[in-house]
């Protein structure tokens, strides 16, 4: 489903590019709305969310996707945590479908899914651990490093069970926007990715804002 | 469906163990030994964890698992994955034909909606469990908290998605005497509960009894099902001997 936002950019209280391939961490508020815009298309964003005040709570992929008995997250999608309480809810969306089953690549997946000599290309789950190592408040690592959502990445699940990565959806200025539901720290990896379509082959830079409230 | 290397009727058993409906267990699991599930009456849910007993902050990975094996379920032939790129367990031998593994664990709350409340004081051991108490209990007695509570998976229960994404729960999917049967690849700690699935629609609490069933089966051979199943899987057995310096 898509929906778009009424939000002016020249309004956000935070507006920043995360490079292709970097890490990105900042804590929201509660009722601040968070937007993550694909500057050039197809780029996955592999994105953590943990509760500011107990980050012991944190993004469940499990349980969203057994709480709104589908796989694929839009508007209205609301993201549970671990614990079953409401994270954030997915209020503007001008892709239509992000994927919370293909994970966040890592050196070692990379070795399984491709090649033993692919260790040494850059992953995700180091700039998790980066973001993590040079985040002092949180004391996070890699114990934390759950199953995430992949904003503007296509994993289609037929009814018989397959699963593929595919060409993306996603396309140049889409954008999807979260509304915080209690205070969260986001962690996101812009996905390095060279190995497979979720990037469109060439990752590139991402646009991330937030509002002090929906207006 | 069954592979070769599932259990041999002359292999000797381990040791044998009936898992009533709505408990928990949890025990290591040597690499080379193997675990047969059997669902008793029909109808049951066995949600599972895995890690690495030498190192517990490996362990098993749901997106990895799937995304290798280009699956949103799991069967024979299939492998459990680590974060780390290598084989906890494999799927040498499966009756059911499909186990789910992005449902996640009912909760107390879940349950409390569900079925009502149903506490030690009235009911003793009749009480209500959920699966995902059962899994934190038995994770406490190793050390593991909530930060280690990953994607489980849920045996016996299948979870179809329709084209646009929404699940729908195959009543009925497991018969009485379905079997699945898992080979250890290597040390793994396993934690196990008998409560029903969360999109298990039925309007009545009644977890089902498993037996379990320990064999040894030694280690993949060359040729092995699972490890020849697809090139994810053997790149990821090489992995794993790499570790064991095999």
């Amino acid at each position: 489903m898509l929906k778009e936002s009424t939000l002016d950019p020249r309004h956000a209280a935070v507006d920043e590019i995360c490079p292709a391939g970097e890490p990105w961490m900042r804590e929201v508020r509660k009722g601040q709305v968070f937007r993550i815009l694909d500057l050039e298309g197809n780029q996955a964003v592999d994105t953590l969310f943990y509760n500011a005040r107990d980050p012991e709570e944190r993004y469940s992929a499990v349980d969203t996707i057994q709480r709104q008995k589908s796989l694929y997250l839009t508007v209205g999608t609301v993201l549970y945590s671990s614990e079953g309480n409401p994270m954030l809810t997915i209020v503007a969306d001008t892709c239509g479908r992000h994927d919370t089953l293909g994970g966040a690549c890592a050196q070692e997946s990379n070795t399984v899914r491709y090649a033993l000599d692919k260790r040494f290309m850059h992953a995700c789950r180091d700039n998790f651990l980066s973001a993590m190592h040079h985040d002092h408040h949180h004391h996070l690592g890699k114990r934390d490093i759950t199953h995430n959502i992949n904003f503007f990445m296509n994993v289609p699940v037929t009814p018989q069970g397959k699963l593929t990565f595919e060409d993306g959806i996603s396309a140049p200025g889409k954008y999807v926007e979260l509304r915080a539901e209690m205070d969260v720290v986001i962690v996101i990896s812009n996905c390095p990715q060279l190995n497979n379509p979720c990037n469109g082959w060439n990752p590139t830079p991402v646009r991330l804002l937030v509002w002090d409230q929906a207006q | 469906m069954q592979a070769l290397a599932t259990r041999a009727s002359d292999a000797p058993v381990l040791w044998e163990e009936t898992l009533p409906g709505g408990a928990h267990w949890s025990g290591v699991m040597r690499r080379g030994t193997a675990l047969r599930l059997t669902d008793l009456e029909g109808g049951a849910n066995v949600s599972a964890l895995f890690w690495n007993f030498e190192e517990k902050l490996e362990r098993y990975n749901m997106p990895d698992t799937l995304k290798a094996q280009h699956t949103a379920y799991l069967t024979c032939g299939h492998c459990g994955f680590s974060d780390m790129g290598r084989v906890l367990f494999s799927i040498v031998g499966d009756g059911a034909g499909w186990h789910d593994t992005v449902c996640g664990l009912m909760d107390d709350r879940l349950m409390a909606e569900r079925f009502g409340e149903r506490r030690f004081q009235q009911a003793r051991n009749d009480m209500y469990r959920s699966a995902k108490e059962g899994l934190l209990k038995e994770m406490g007695r190793w050390g593991l908290g909530r930060r280690d509570l990953h994607a489980n998976v849920n045996f016996f229960s299948k979870v179809v998605a329709d084209e646009a994404g929404g699940l729908h729960f195959a009543a009925g999917h497991s018969r009485p005497g379905s079997t699945v049967d898992l080979r250890f690849d290597m040390h793994v700690l396993v934690a196990l509960s008998s409560c029903p699935h969360p999109l298990d629609p039925a309007t009545e609490y009644r977890p089902r009894p498993v037996k379990l069933t320990a064999w040894r089966a030694g280690l993949a051979p060359a040729d092995d099902y699972c490890r020849n199943f697809r090139g994810e899987n053997q790149r990821a057995f090489e992995n794993t001997a790499r570790y064991f310096a095999d």
